[in-house]
């Protein structure tokens, strides 16, 4: 397709979601591997890295998320309308996700006992005061919207490649870094 | 001999202040507070004992021995708790109690002391600097105050443990002692 950079998301949305897509991969896997670890060290490291990587993740997705609302994304590839609106619920799940996955850890962490140091340096205020109870109850809670997150992100992967291998249509190249 | 032993039990008697000072553990606290890559961490002990020989006229004379069982330790989450009590940490098994034992109490201030003592955690006994306040309610006596130990002076928090980048070396600990029988300030 000639002009391809018209129909492109801007290098900030692009940028926004390669970065995001890449804290979100790990951060899930470190939360994966490390929540049946023994005590040690090593545990101690991931939670906090898991942690800060959590609120960077909350973070740029509320800069994304205004960057978003503020710009129009480059209009799809031609497909059905049914199509059209499940790609549209799709995202709003995510960007719901963006947000609730961080805050109920964060919350988790605030209910265990154990108040959030981004990088060991910036204390985060708790959410809410300890409770075991409710910590009990948040602890599963952030596991499985994590869970559903991946599950979104696996639909949202697989419709993309659909759109690349299949359709062969050029909807990829919108969200693609660099030139095209 | 009969008569020195005598002389000393005199002397113990005579020395000791009007009437018993006790320390009212269900209303006393011993806490403390380590950071974990920058994260506070609370714990406290459940079980501890004074021994108070102090009038605050006569600060200088005061005698102040504290046991503290270590192993009623909590850090408010259960795996903490199991771990704390191991080897690398406090090795209750080996060291149930740390002790402290006034060496010299001075006055710093009108119902602020300074008291200096030998602090012993895990056989490893160290001098500590500890000031505190009084306030006084009736018949009771409160004394609060903090200080700071470092942990890898009594080996607490050893083998994978030792990284300070991991745990602080600095630990703050809190003491609230409620006490009876102390004279008016």
């Amino acid at each position: 397709m000639s002009g391809a950079g018209v129909d492109r998301y801007s290098h900030s949305a692009i940028a926004l979601h390669w970065l995001l897509a890449i804290a979100i991969a790990i951060s899930f896997s470190v939360g994966l591997y490390m929540s049946d670890l023994p005590l040690s060290p090593l545990r101690l490291k991931l939670f906090n890295w898991h942690k800060w990587a959590g609120i960077t993740i909350l973070t740029f997705s509320a800069v994304r998320l205004m960057w978003r609302l503020l710009r129009r994304p480059p209009p799809a590839a031609a497909m059905p309308a049914w199509q059209q609106v499940a790609a549209h619920r799709l995202h709003q799940a995510l960007y719901v996700l963006f947000f609730a996955v961080p805050l109920a850890g964060w919350t988790y962490s605030s209910a265990a006992g154990f108040p959030v140091v981004v990088f060991g340096v910036l204390p985060l205020p708790d959410l809410v005061a300890p409770d075991k109870a409710l910590a009990a109850v948040l602890k599963p809670l952030h596991k499985y919207l994590a869970y559903t997150l991946a599950l979104l992100v696996a639909g949202h992967i697989g419709a993309a490649l659909k759109h690349h291998f299949i359709d062969r249509d050029r909807l990829l190249a919108r969200m693609w870094p660099g030139r095209t | 001999m009969m008569f020195r032993r005598f002389l000393i039990a005199w002397f113990v008697i005579a020395s000791a202040p009007a009437g018993a000072q006790q320390l009212v553990a269900a209303a006393s606290e011993i806490a403390f507070t380590s950071k974990q890559m920058g994260v506070p961490v609370d714990g406290k002990f459940r079980k501890f004992d004074a021994q108070i020989g102090f009038d605050p006229k006569k600060p200088e004379a005061a005698k102040i021995g504290l046991t503290i069982d270590l192993a009623s330790v909590s850090l408010g989450a259960a795996e903490s708790d199991a771990e704390i009590v191991k080897a690398d940490w406090f090795d209750t098994a080996k060291f149930p109690q740390a002790t402290f034992q006034s060496t010299a109490v001075k006055a710093a201030g009108p119902a602020k002391y300074e008291m200096t003592g030998k602090l012993t955690i895990k056989g490893t006994t160290q001098n500590v600097v500890v000031p505190f306040a009084l306030t006084q309610a009736g018949a009771n006596t409160t004394a609060t105050g903090a200080f700071v130990i470092k942990r890898l002076d009594f080996r607490i928090g050893d083998g994978d443990w030792k990284d300070t980048s991991m745990v602080a070396n600095d630990v703050q600990v809190k003491f609230k002692l409620a006490l009876t029988g102390i004279g008016a300030l």
